[in-house]
């Protein structure tokens, strides 16, 4: 199915079980243990790998001696670069999974020790002796900032755009900001560690993995290994959590194909916690200069946005400009993103890449301009609102009401009650505070496949290789299906995760709910053509509803219709210029209340809200769960987040789930999310865009910007910790 | 085998373990331990001469496991957690870091809850576990399972059994008037109020950032008091 | 981990003298400590010796009306026990400010004592660390060292020790009563207990080899208000960046101990003269001395603030 023209009405919009707020199909599993995840299969007569990382950032392997370790107790087999053949590197990757003898970044995997048991394999890689010849590294962005260049243009579009006259309009602008700020390095730290169980027979492979894009991970092993693609099957059907993180082809899957095939034995491996940091990728630090101009009415006459970051060599940017090209009206602009080499682990995409730094950065910008202009922050951002792209007015956007959030945040929320002084409101020990911040997230349009099986007893089978991260993939597929074929969820089955699978548009960038929903609903509108054909009436009539078709007087049951040898159809959904024609993104606003102690200056959240506009909600119980759970990575990047780096060995010192703290239960208030009623013909038959990166971006300077309120200090150096104001906190006693 | 995609609306094929088994896995760890002492003998020798490579050492532990007794031999290294997982084929319980630092590897020993990454299986003679197996099933689910279903109380899942485990025993320490970091008056009894519930599960990370889901779940159960 | 044989003593005299017929044994008594040190392969016993059967788990009255810790009563029953609550109100907010609700059911009285610092450089097995291995240097001097020590310093470490309970023991003047195998016993003032870093970090207590804590005592109550203020980055499941455990009576005067600031609980007994002038004062006194680095140096603010915190709080708790 191609979709090229905005969609009209079709049977989504019946809503019978779209939109509704089910209960996860999956639930049940995940709630008893019993969802198997990547390490959990039952393989028979499995080994266990235990991963080496290198132990310095970059240099060379001098020696290796494997003698002590290949003599330990159950040993099977020790992979290292020597002996593992020659591997090509993945399409996805920037450095190499097994590295050696060059070492390209701290933690990267130098070895597997495969041995019958788990404790005999991590004690035997204990007894592998390594030497190093340490080589010179750059760690320290703000040292290499003078030595970045102009990347090449990539995902996020060129690395310079200018429209109008930013210089002159920023220079004659009588209201002015120029400010920088710092977002740090931030990691995944996904509940579920990466991992993968390896197992071949002959020259095929089969390994079970945790991995968000199943025709990457695919196609990437395969390309690693040198073997065909077609000899790998690629299962993913319960994955703990990703965030970006489990996109690529990682070590894990790749260690454990290796070992296997040296063992002659299915193998485990997950990496271990405090391996994983460095070992996989991270979201990179950035700085970032904003410059803006407003006349003294408010409005915006000058937005200018540089970023810069590092990565490894043939890395990409952070690109957290990108928000700054669309999200404000203003004649004069420009952006600009510069990429300086680092040999810290590779830098990648974690939820939101480049919008989730760049507001972190752009919206607390906005809460100093407004406070310049003396205006409230809200109406500050409603007065600069666009309905066009800024950079190419004749283009709209498919869908945008940022003004309604903001207007209904600000309602919901009781924002009038805000002091708008600063550090005016104490009760007691704590300073409290107000602040908003605008949200915005693109929303991509991926291809995507499925296949749909209807047998004798009316069950539709589902099946394409989307992955369900957490996200309620399972359940908007399942309810999509429903909807499109008449019949009850429980007569529906969704298989995913599977590379046997049709391709689907996999799990990042929040595309994977639309896009997905979307290719299953292109099967089943495939399937539905082949009933009515088979019922002998005309598809155009044929209503599909509680298990059956009916057009006319003609009703029959659907498992009637499939008969024993059952229906089957595959389609796709692809997409022709509407995302060129149309801007397609989502919105939203986030307002905060928090509480800093006039002591310490720690700092709780109290109250949080997020109302958001990102087309038809497929599914309010999961849609609210991705906003609320992206909150709550916001609160960790506004409040604690951060790796930090040894700018002397070159590595993130604090790489266990102790030492890189997220938010835990006690800092998170109840957290409310409000959908406004949108639907976005524009972007998929579905009308549903995006949601669960949305929910992260604008989340941490809404924090940054109530601690403002709260303190009158202001921090632009992320996360917002103690002791980066302690000595600016008012006297407190 | 091969669990291809497991359908969500019913449980993916599973061990079904009795009493017999778990004697029968245990024995096979011992055989395991045994074919590794039969290494060949030019490279035997760096392993006996050196006390790192010393063959590893085993004991028997005897515990019940949600009821079932379980006798098992093992090599004195594995954890609690590993000898559920990767011995009794219970993989509920989930390995999140190994280290203490996250919780999912929570159970519930002689009533209280613990982290089973952090003690050895042969410390644990004679106690009583618990895991989420334990607590209820997909056909006949804990109302906390129940109340996680309805109130959404997770998204990827990986946290949730020890989420779930950790809110059972929970609750109980609140009902013996064990206090915490938050209870304001010490000499009187606890009470389950938001702070409360909150500060008591903070040993519980969920990354998926379901917390306020989970908080109305467990409030639910205890019957909406907080 | 390296392998390991294991036998379960029966009595403290039993375990300490099976800890000195077997050189490299170690107690394990909750193991939340010891056990994740030996998968990094930084603690390498060759033999456990599991103390949990020796019933060293009460909590009873002393003769001179105080009480007596069994060194493996857990944190969560120390922190529960009525007694405590009532009369030594800020080693019960101690224990409960530390780990997790978890961590406590397992945590004893003498394992928390003999924790070990969390220093980054001492888990990272690629480092140095003159902790972990005499001589190779310190990572964290020149590294990251944000949440380090900036008291009682030396050339050679900046650890700190990461446990709340024995700051409310330095607080409380309790004293540690050990064992060893030839059956001497000897009780240790919890001042005395551990050690600087100097140039021997590795040292971390004044237990010799084999020695085993069978309890701690505390002294009679003292009353006042009892508190434990702990200032870190997260609301909960973290450890200090710096920590306060106060006793303040109604004249104002009272005893205050830090934490998250030194390689032991930090009390400067001078410092506590200066309580009735405030906070400004006494942190000048407890802080003489004091060796901040670049990340660290916020710390003696935080000191001053979170002590004004816990004297506005005992001040509020006295009206």
């Amino acid at each position: 199915m191609k979709f090229d023209t905005p969609a009209t009405t079709n049977p989504i919009d019946q809503l019978k079980v779209v939109g509704q707020p089910v209960d996860r199909v999956d639930g049940p599993l995940k709630t008893t243990g019993t969802a198997p995840y990547a390490y959990e299969h039952p393989v028979p007569d499995a080994a266990y790998g235990h991963v080496i990382g290198a132990a310095i950032a970059k240099g060379r392997i001098t020696s290796m001696d494997l003698a002590q370790a290949r003599a330990a107790p159950g040993v099977l087999a020790i992979v290292t670069a020597d002996n593992a053949g020659k591997l090509e590197k993945g399409e996805h990757n920037t450095a190499t999974l097994l590295g050696g003898p060059e070492i390209q970044h701290y933690h990267q995997a130098i070895a597997l020790v495969v041995a019958e048991t788990f404790e005999q394999a991590r004690a035997a890689a204990h007894l592998v002796h390594v030497e190093y010849e340490r080589g010179r590294g750059a760690f320290d962005l703000a040292a290499e900032k003078g030595s970045s260049i102009k990347p090449k243009p990539g995902i996020g579009g060129e690395a310079d755009t200018a429209v109008g006259d930013f210089a002159s309009a920023f220079a004659e602008a009588p209201v002015q900001l120029d400010a920088t700020y710092t977002t740090p390095d931030q990691t995944h730290v996904m509940m579920e560690p990466h991992a993968s169980i390896a197992k071949w027979d002959g020259d095929r492979l089969t390994v079970w993995t945790s991995n968000q894009m199943v025709a990457w991970g695919t196609k990437d092993l395969a390309k690693t290994l040198g073997i065909p693609k077609e000899n790998v099957h690629l299962m993913s059907p319960y994955i703990g959590g990703g965030f970006g993180g489990k996109l690529f082809l990682r070590a894990d899957v790749l260690l454990a194909a290796l070992g296997a095939r040296a063992a002659k034995r299915p193998v485990k491996v997950a990496l271990q916690r405090a391996l994983m940091i460095n070992n996989t990728t991270h979201r990179p630090a950035t700085i970032q200069r904003i410059r803006l101009g407003a006349a003294k009415d408010g409005r915006l006459t000058a937005i200018g946005h540089e970023s810069w970051s590092g990565d490894l060599p043939g890395g990409e940017p952070e690109t957290a400009v990108s928000q700054t090209r669309l999200l404000y009206a203003g004649a004069n602009r420009m952006t600009s993103m510069r990429l300086a080499v680092l040999d810290l682990p590779e830098g990648n995409a974690l939820r939101a890449p480049g919008e989730a730094p760049g507001m972190m950065a752009l919206e607390i910008a906005m809460d100093e301009m407004a406070e310049k202009l003396g205006m409230d922050p809200v109406e500050f951002r409603l007065l600069n609102d666009t309905q066009v792209d800024p950079e190419h007015p004749k283009r709209p956007f498919s869908q945008r009401h940022l003004v309604e959030c903001l207007r209904k945040g600000a309602d919901h929320f009781g924002w009038a009650k805000r002091t708008a002084r600063p550090g005016r409101s104490r009760k007691g020990r704590w300073l409290t505070g107000l602040g908003v911040a605008a949200a915005f997230c693109n929303n991509l349009l991926m291809k995507s496949a499925a296949r749909v099986r209807l047998d004798h007893r009316g069950i539709l089978t589902v099946e394409t290789d989307m992955t369900d991260i957490g996200t309620g993939s399972y359940t908007v597929i399942a309810q999509t299906a429903a909807e499109t074929m008449g019949l009850p969820l429980d007569k529906v089955v969704v298989r995913l995760g599977d590379s046997r699978f049709p391709v689907s548009c996999g799990s990042g960038g929040q595309w994977g709910g639309n896009n997905s929903s979307s290719g299953v609903y292109a099967a089943c509108i495939k399937l539905r053509q082949a009933i009515a054909k088979k019922a002998g009436i005309d598809e155009d009539d044929a209503v599909f509803s509680d298990g059956h078709v009916t057009a006319g007087s003609k009703r029959m049951t659907l498992a009637e219709l499939a008969g024993e040898s059952g229906l089957a159809a595959e389609d796709q959904i692809e997409y022709g210029d509407l995302a060129e024609r149309y801007q397609q993104s989502t919105f939203g606003a986030h307002f905060v209340e928090v509480a800093v102690d006039a002591f310490t200056g720690e700092t709780h959240v109290r109250r949080m809200l997020a109302v958001c506009a990102a087309g038809r909600i497929l599914n309010p119980k999961t849609a609210r769960s991705q906003v609320i759970g992206a909150m709550t990575m916001g609160v960790g990047a506004a409040l604690m987040e951060g790796l930090h780096v040894d700018k002397r060995r070159g590595f993130f010192v604090n790489h266990d789930l102790a030492s890189y703290e997220v938010p835990v239960h006690a800092d998170i208030p109840h957290q409310e999310v409000i959908f406004l009623d949108e639907t976005d013909p524009v972007s998929s038959p579905l009308k549903a865009k995006g949601v669960g990166e949305l929910g992260i971006c604008g989340a941490a300077a809404a924090v940054a910007n109530a601690i403002y309120n709260a303190s009158g200090v202001r921090v632009r150096d992320y996360p917002v910790t103690l002791d980066k104001f302690i000595d600016r906190l008012p006297e407190a006693a | 085998m091969s669990l291809n995609g497991a359908p969500p609306m019913q449980p993916p094929e599973t061990h079904d373990l009795s009493r017999r088994d778990f004697l029968v896995l245990g024995t096979s760890t011992v055989a395991s331990a045994a074919v590794t002492s039969d290494m060949p003998a030019q490279e035997a020798p760096a392993a006996a001469s050196t006390q790192d490579a010393a063959a590893p050492a085993t004991a028997k532990a005897s515990f019940q496991v949600n009821g079932m007794p379980c006798d098992l031999e093992l090599d004195t290294r594995t954890t609690l957690l590993d000898a559920l997982r990767e011995h009794l084929h219970l993989t509920g319980s989930k390995k999140g870091c190994d280290q203490g630092q996250c919780g999912a590897c929570t159970v519930i020993v002689n009533g209280r809850r613990i982290n089973s990454c952090l003690t050895l299986a042969v410390m644990q003679q004679g106690s009583e576990v618990t895991t989420i197996e334990g607590l209820g099933t997909p056909e006949d689910m804990h109302p906390l399972q129940s109340a996680f279903v309805k109130c959404d109380g997770y998204q990827c899942g990986y946290c949730t059994a020890g989420q779930i485990c950790s809110a059972v025993a929970m609750l109980d320490e609140i009902k013996a008037g064990i206090p915490s970091h938050v209870t304001e008056d010490l000499t009187q009894a606890p009470q389950l109020t938001p702070p409360e519930l909150r500060e008591r599960m903070s040993g519980n990370l969920c990354r998926c950032g379901a917390y306020s889901n989970i908080f109305d779940a467990i409030n639910e159960v205890a019957g909406g008091q907080a | 981990m390296k392998a390991f044989t294991y036998e379960r003593a029966a009595s403290p005299a039993e375990a300490a003298a099976a800890a000195t017929r077997r050189p490299g044994a170690k107690f394990v008594a909750g193991g939340t400590n010891l056990l994740d040190l030996m998968k990094l392969e930084i603690e390498t016993p060759v033999h456990l010796i599991d103390v949990n059967g020796l019933g060293l788990d009460k909590i009873e009255p002393t003769a001179e009306g105080g009480l007596r810790i069994g060194a493996l009563v857990r944190n969560t029953d120390l922190a529960a026990d009525e007694r405590v609550r009532r009369d030594y109100g800020v080693l019960s907010r101690a224990l409960m400010a530390g780990a997790s609700g978890q961590l406590r059911n397992m945590a004893t009285t003498g394992g928390n004592l003999l924790q070990r610092t969390r220093c980054p450089y001492f888990y990272d097995t690629n480092q140095p660390c003159n902790k972990r291995v005499p001589g190779s240097g310190c990572g964290a001097i020149d590294g990251f060292n944000r949440q380090h020590a900036i008291l009682g310093v030396s050339e050679a470490c900046i650890a700190t020790h990461p446990s709340d309970m024995a700051v409310a023991l330095r607080v409380l003047d309790a004293t540690v009563e050990t064992i060893r195998a030839d059956g001497e016993r000897r009780t240790i003032p919890i001042a005395d207990f551990h050690r600087l870093p100097g140039d021997t970090p590795h040292i971390e207590t004044v237990l010799r080899p084999g020695e085993l804590i069978t309890a701690v005592t505390l002294p009679p109550p003292v009353g006042g208000t009892q508190l434990y203020h702990k200032v870190r980055d997260r609301s909960s499941y973290a450890f200090a960046l710096v920590s306060v455990a106060a006793i303040v009576q109604s004249d104002g005067s009272g005893r205050v101990a830090l934490g998250g600031v030194a390689h032991k609980p930090w009390r400067v007994e001078a410092a506590e003269a200066e309580l009735p002038h405030g906070a400004a004062a006494v942190a000048k006194k407890l802080l003489e001395g004091a060796k901040p680095t670049q990340e660290n140096a916020f710390k003696l603010k935080l000191v001053e603030r979170t002590l004004a915190a816990v004297l506005a709080e005992a001040k509020g708790a006295r009206l």
